[in-house]
């Protein structure tokens, strides 16, 4: 088997859906950035796959590298709110941290 | 199109910007003891001195920076004017906020300045990278700034709503600009334009700008990305939820322009491209949304918050609308804004101050107590409304005006719901006004107001009512700033529009004049 573009394209279709249904369904705060991360390595892989097939040069492989910085930034970012809402809640459950509502 | 070396002089604003925060932090950290009136004036020096740049080396034409990764044109001068004026502004609102305190406020301001610097580069992407890049940017330092209050349990949950939500919002766009990229086989707008009207593939063209606009429309918190917007402006601190009310959801009007001017076709596959009703769609669902929420809200900054979403969902009908006309309404829209949006927050911040808290209930007899905030607030909240002889006036007829000369019956219907939503906009507007001056205070003593927070008051409230009796200096130049952006079609629509302005307006002066 060739392995073409179009596996490369299933993969990162099926990241993305595990990654929003992650999202959607973990109450977890760290489990739900977790589905974030794989909604970016999803966005990552069909990058630097149309850069090996589509473009034949290197533009989306340096976009896939300024993704991987960007999420590292975001994931300190997150898990420092995330410290701060254990610190506040004792509980890092999104449930519980419900103050604010109409 | 100029090169790495050559496109550093046309960068000077962002990079006195990006000078300045360094300059702010290492300040603070040599300092002897921190400072809350250094780290501002250090902060509005840096402000003032980029916004000179900006203007020094502005050109009428529009070019390529950094070979064509973002653009310098007057459409992006206009909205770097825009930002570092709302910082500046900031400063001064959160000078005596508890945010600034001579500990924090150093970061804060370095913060602020960050997002700026990311606001000005939204609004000069022109390519799928540094649109991501500058939208990240914005977005984590709005992450920080919602949690500022350490001590604070809403903060921090406005905090990690704002994250959580960001967070999957800019995933979903990311995966969206890679189908473009995928189509195009490039990450530039002009590129992407090209191979979008060529390709066959018109479902996935849509797919993409569908969850593009996940990201696009999580910024201006338009329906269904805007979940997020009441609890982190209510949570978030005051200062901070005035500068994400205003300044980001600016830099991603700028941005949406830019993408749906300059990265997609008017036509696909030979048939128009359905982008104005998915924007109908969305602005008409937005201002329903933003306005019928606001009508239930208790809390003051819950009810800005919502309806700062019906406003984002007006200036979408712009974008909708399209063309010169359209993003004339768009600018003159976000300046009216600026002015009258920071100021509604500032009265809360500076009734805050004097000990009155969020709740409408707790503003009962304000008119009474603190005359001049109240009549501020009137002010501004009639010109959130629509009504004149205010700036808001102006900024919703050039939208309404910019649908109806487009015409059809998707315009004009948008029109109509437009109009009937600001009808719905003044009954709760009305409702802090009853509170104010129709309902007795439990307290009958005067509230004094800080004088800082009065000249503040004053420069916000004068343009707001200014802006209505001096108009055409505001509109020469959004249309200067449009030239490079629609040179063809622009003159002969604005010197209509021009006439009838001046036309209503003169209807205006005579039936207020016969009452």
């Amino acid at each position: 088997m060739i392995i073409g573009l179009s596996h490369f394209l299933v993969v990162s279709a099926i990241l993305f859906g595990l990654g929003l249904l992650t999202v959607a369904t973990r109450r977890n705060a760290v489990a739900i950035l977790m589905g974030v991360e794989l909604i970016l390595n999803a966005a990552a892989l069909n990058f630097v796959a149309f850069s090996h097939y589509v473009e034949g040069a290197v533009t989306g492989m340096v976009f896939a590298l300024f993704i991987i910085v960007l999420a590292a930034a975001e994931a300190a970012i997150a898990l420092a709110i995330v410290l701060a809402i254990f610190r506040h809640f004792h509980s890092i459950d999104a449930n519980d941290v419900s103050t604010l509502k109409d | 199109m100029l090169d790495n070396a050559h496109s550093l002089r046309a960068f000077l604003p962002e990079l006195i910007v990006a000078g300045t925060v360094l300059a702010v932090l290492f300040v603070d950290l040599l300092a002897r003891r921190p400072h809350v009136g250094r780290a501002a004036a250090l902060t509005a020096v840096g402000l003032v001195a980029a916004g000179a740049a900006t203007v020094m080396t502005m050109r009428a034409d529009g070019y390529g920076l950094f070979f064509g990764l973002i653009a310098r044109d007057p459409l992006a001068d206009f909205f770097k004017l825009l930002f570092l004026a709302t910082n500046l502004l900031v400063v001064l609102i959160s000078l005596r906020a508890r945010e600034a305190t001579d500990e924090s406020a150093a970061e804060f301001f370095a913060l602020t300045l960050t997002t700026t610097a990311g606001m000005m580069l939204m609004a000069s992407a022109t390519d799928l990278l540094t649109a991501f890049l500058s939208l990240e940017t914005v977005s984590i330092m709005s992450y920080v700034l919602a949690g500022f209050r350490r001590r604070s349990r809403e903060s921090a949950e406005a905090a990690l709503k704002y994250v959580i939500y960001g967070g999957v919002a800019s995933g979903v766009m990311l995966y969206g600009m890679s189908l473009l990229y995928g189509l195009a086989g490039s990450t530039s707008f002009t590129a992407v334009r090209l191979a979008c009207a060529h390709t066959p593939a018109a479902a996935t063209v849509l797919l993409a700008v569908v969850l593009c606009l996940a990201g696009f429309g999580y910024k201006i918190a338009s329906v269904p990305f805007h979940m997020w917007c009441p609890d982190v402006y209510q949570g978030a601190p005051t200062p901070v939820t005035a500068f994400l009310s205003v300044g980001p959801k600016a830099a991603g009007f700028a941005l949406l322009v830019r993408f749906f001017g300059g990265s997609l076709p008017a036509e696909l596959v030979g048939a128009p491209a359905p982008w104005p009703i998915l924007l109908g769609l969305i602005a008409a669902a937005t201002m329903t949304v933003g306005n019928l929420a606001a009508l239930a809200q208790t809390n003051l900054k819950r009810l800005l918050a919502y309806s700062s979403i019906a406003h984002a969902g007006y200036v979408l009908l712009a974008l909708c609308a399209g063309g010169s006309d359209g993003t004339r309404a768009i600018l003159l829209y976000l300046v009216t804004y600026l002015f009258m949006n920071l100021g509604a927050f500032l009265v809360i911040i500076a009734v805050a101050d004097a000990g009155i808290g969020e709740e409408i209930a707790e503003w009962r007899g304000l008119g009474r107590r603190a005359p001049w905030a109240a009549v501020a607030m009137a002010i501004f909240l009639f010109s959130l409304t629509g009504l004149p002889p205010l700036a808001g006036f102006f900024g919703k007829f050039y939208v309404f005006a910019a649908l109806l000369a487009r015409g059809g019956s998707l315009m004009v219907t948008l029109a109509v719901i437009g109009i009937l939503n600001s009808a719905v906009s003044l009954y709760f507007y009305a409702r802090v006004l009853k509170a104010m001056y129709f309902e007795a205070p439990t307290v009958d003593e005067p509230l004094p107001l800080a004088r800082l927070h009065a000249a503040t008051l004053a420069l916000l409230a004068v343009p707001t009512v200014a802006l209505f009796l001096v108009w055409s200096p505001l509109q020469r130049f959004v249309d200067s700033s449009l030239g490079q952006w629609y040179p063809a079609e622009m003159r002969p629509r604005s010197a209509q529009l021009d006439r009838s302005v001046k036309r209503s307006s003169v209807q205006l002066a005579n039936t207020s004049a016969t009452k």
